[in-house]
């Protein structure tokens, strides 16, 4: 009995592979684009989401009034034109007549209102909130314009709009309770099903006012191993993915049938020093570990090279050379002589924090730094949290040294001023203020002539890389890869999906 | 009282541990489900806005009448509604639960159907080069990360074949066998494989044990065959090591596979806790661990009866 049964099992077990061999991967339908992505978004709300993974999903069901083109130039979204006033108090919108939400119901101004003060109520507990405090009062005239009336001139403000933070949703949405559950957009695509960390199928909004979506629809998987997404792509299951891990990045271009799209972007990777704790409170100490780092080595050792060495600026129109920043060229004589001048001619021991995974080349670069900073006798001891954890810790300002990969936005002043102004909400975690970047940045926000403000920035950049609060690394890239039939998809520095309404399938 | 009824009795003992432990445990990790939810944005929060996130993920109060109240919810078949999918958490859990408990089933029929026949062979054959090869390759075989053996079967299907399961979602087997067989394959061989390591390295040693007994030295000189011996005398005797062993595998598998969910984007049960400790959805880690802890409780109940079958000398719980 034992034998007939093994037997039976076996034959069944080989039929079953030979069977699934033949089933293997239908071909798919060849409008809908087939994507796969790592890590899925974790909500709908598009005022309250802030993780990546949602933003991407979002970007493509609901719109801001403006948005941001592939050089980082605001042009319109739902508004087809805004104006400042010449005081920088008032901001003026003027809504696209043809735009609609995916229930047919138009877009007036009633709903960029109301929005607005959704974002602006504590109850939402949007973290976008804070970018937005400059508003005073709405105003909507007539049906088709808005008017932001602000406490100070606030020339960020317009940038800070072009995000999906600002999204505009429907006021029935609103009062209804049902934003974050249902995802009722004016965007390119509706949102038809949503399984988390599992998939979404989007179909497109043939009432888009923004122009015509070339395919029907998107169709997300959610594979969360990159080596995974890779084979997806290799066996044409998958036409187009999202690739975080510049390792499996570097991998696509070997396959012929693929394509890798490469876009440098504004996040930026840092080793962020304490100066609220000893002894990196002292300037020479914070220069000479600034000095001791060779950022070129972290960017070639961590992330094979794949990325650029960048100040703290790291949007298009205020990057500077940076070399020409204090310290930029690694400088160990310089490094020592500092340290001996501050009184650690023997070094030190201090911890250094990084999330695993996230990004995914944290633990390589605090190694590589670790390695760095022993020249100068500092024992650096590396303590790799989940990401959760280390984001509790990193928030309470709780590390001597951190690996962090930060955000960044089109705006200088939107992208820093959390950190570096007396009232930022993250100085306790920046732990490092003075006057000169204060007023800067408080210049910067006023100033409405572009010339001027990025020579008040430039003066920042300078400033704060000789300071050394942190130590700026690299910029790294943001990637897709896509078969050869899929064309169109324009990338932007913020790694928006948005490019997909253009892209067709042959 | 008979051994049924009493360890029907230490269930209640045995969940509500877990679900002390398990209510605990997730809230001692640093990090909650804002900061899960916002990163480092969270820092932007002002302390109305810390309030109001923290109503509505349900952590505004103290942790004990948390527990309180869960723990009434739980009597009434109430898990909770998970925040991050905006459902009650046993409806997820029921969801995940057929992929899982599939798996889980293939895996050990690929572990069985390869391990046993091999265990037996093996035995038969003590100490013969065929012996040594079956040892050394079960000795690989556990020793082999089941990730790894992931990784491998992906890369050489589809680099060499050009083929590839349908990843990224689950199709029941009641509704598309076919599809349903494509996608569960691979990840079936790949956590058997392993699994079927361990088992021919158990019935190889339990054969070899009942091999030397007198009744089937007895059976041997009274012109059975051999064959025979083997398969009918032998092998039912050398079982219950090998169902104690798979009864246990089956109570982990129950309880999600992880790394390969992972790898093959199955949406299985593993993955489901893993995302959920990620994302700090309280409600859904404790849902997803006491509905482990019951499976992994009546396995081994199952397994005890089992016992029962397979060797009619055993009565459980009567002095030995």
């Amino acid at each position: 009995m034992g034998q007939h049964f093994t037997t039976k099992a076996l034959t069944g077990l080989a039929l079953g592979v030979a069977l699934g061999a033949a089933a293997i991967a239908a071909p798919a339908s060849a409008a809908t684009l087939k994507m796969a992505w790592k890590q899925d978004a974790t909500g709908l709300d598009p005022h309250k989401q802030t993780a990546f993974s949602s933003i991407r999903l979002l970007e493509l069901i609901y719109e801001p009034l403006v948005r941001f083109d592939k050089d980082l130039q605001i042009v319109p979204a739902l508004a087809t034109s805004w104006e400042f006033a010449a005081d920088a108090k008032q901001l003026t919108f003027k809504l696209d007549p043809n735009a609609k939400f995916q229930d047919g119901k138009p877009v007036t101004a009633a709903d960029v209102k109301a929005s607005f003060e959704r974002l602006l109520d504590e109850k939402t507990a949007a973290a976008a909130r804070a970018n937005f405090l400059s508003i005073e009062t709405i105003e909507t005239p007539d049906d088709k314009t808005v008017v932001f009336k602000l406490s100070q001139p606030d020339v960020p403000l317009l940038t800070a709009m072009a995000s999906i933070n600002a999204a505009i949703v429907p006021a029935a949405e609103i009062a209804a309770g049902t934003i974050g559950t249902k995802a009722l957009g004016s965007g390119p695509f509706k949102l038809d099903n949503w399984v988390p960390n599992s998939k979404e199928t989007l179909s497109a909004n043939k009432d888009w006012a923004g122009g015509k979506v070339a395919i029907d629809g998107i169709d997300i998987s959610v594979l969360p191993d990159e080596t995974a997404i890779l084979a997806a792509l290799r066996t044409k299951q998958v036409d187009f993915a999202l690739i975080n891990d510049p390792l499996v990045a570097t991998l696509v271009p070997d396959e012929p049938n693929l394509v890798l799209n490469r876009t440098p972007v504004l996040a930026y990777h840092v080793l962020q020093l304490n100066a609220s704790r000893k002894p990196m409170d002292n300037l020479a100490v914070r220069q000479a570990i600034s000095c001791a780092v060779d950022r070129q080595d972290v960017l070639d050792t961590a992330s094979v090279g794949e990325g650029k060495v960048t100040g703290p600026l790291t949007m298009p129109g205020y990057t500077s050379d940076p070399s020409s920043l204090f310290c930029y060229k690694k400088d160990i004589d310089k490094a020592k002589k500092l340290m001996a001048d501050a009184g650690f001619a023997d070094g030190f021991t201090a911890t250094v924090i990084a999330a695993n995974g996230e990004p995914a080349t944290a633990a390589a670069e605090a190694q590589v730094i670790q390695s760095q900073l022993a020249e100068i006798g500092v024992k650096l001891d590396i303590k790799m949290m989940e990401l959760n954890v280390y984001v509790d810790a990193w928030l309470k300002g709780d590390f001597d040294m951190a690996v962090a990969l930060n955000g960044g936005r089109a705006d200088p002043y939107s992208m820093y001023n959390r950190y570096w102004t007396k009232n930022g909400n993250l100085q306790k975690v920046a732990n490092y203020i003075d006057d000169t970047l204060d007023s800067l940045m408080q210049k910067g926000r006023e100033e409405t002539d572009p010339a001027k403000r990025k020579e008040i920035f430039a003066e920042f950049e300078k400033h704060i890389a000789e300071m050394a609060p942190w130590v700026w690394l690299y910029t790294s890239f943001s990637y897709t890869a896509q078969q050869k039939n899929v064309s169109g998809f324009e990338t932007t520095p913020e790694g928006s999906l948005f490019g997909l309404t253009k892209v067709t399938l042959q | 009282m008979n051994y049924l009824t009493r360890r029907l009795l230490t269930f209640p003992l045995v969940m509500l541990g877990v679900s002390i432990l398990v209510f605990f445990a997730i809230r001692m990790i640093p990090g909650d489900a804002i900061t899960a939810m916002l990163g480092t944005e969270a820092g932007l929060l002002t302390p109305a806005q810390r309030a109001a996130l923290s109503e509505y993920f349900g952590i505004d109060q103290p942790i004990l009448i948390q527990y309180w109240k869960w723990l009434l919810g739980v009597f009434q078949s109430d898990l909770g509604i998970s925040v991050t999918h905006g459902k009650p958490v046993l409806s997820i859990i029921l969801e995940r639960f057929p992929l899982t408990l599939q798996l889980a089933i293939m895996a050990m029929v690929v572990a069985l159907a390869v391990g046993l026949p091999a265990g037996v062979f093996a035995a038969t054959r003590k100490e013969r080069p065929s012996d040594l090869g079956v040892r050394i390759f079960a000795m690989i075989g556990q020793s082999t990360p089941n990730f790894v053996v992931g990784l491998l079967l992906i890369y050489a299907l589809s680099a060499g074949f050009g083929i590839l399961p349908t990843m990224g979602e689950f199709t029941p087997f009641s509704v598309d066998p076919l599809r349903n067989l494509s996608q569960m394959i691979l990840p079936a061989v790949t956590l058997g494989f392993a699994f079927a390591a361990s088992v021919t390295r158990i019935s190889r040693s339990a054969m070899l044990d009942v091999l030397s007994d007198d009744y089937v030295r007895t059976a041997r000189s009274k012109g059975v065959p051999k064959r025979r011996v083997i398969w009918r005398h032998a092998l039912p005797n050398a079982l219950i090591p090998v169902v104690t062993l798979s009864g246990v595998e089956f109570g982990y598998l129950l309880g999600g596979a992880v790394l390969v969910e992972q790898i093959y984007a199955l949406p299985g049960l593993g993955r489901l806790v893993l995302e959920a400790i990620l994302q700090r959805d309280y409600a859904l880690v404790q849902g997803c661990v006491l509905f482990i802890a019951f499976n992994f409780l009546v396995v081994n109940l199952l397994v005890d009866l089992l016992y029962v079958a397979l060797d009619p000398r055993i009565r459980l719980g009567e002095g030995g």
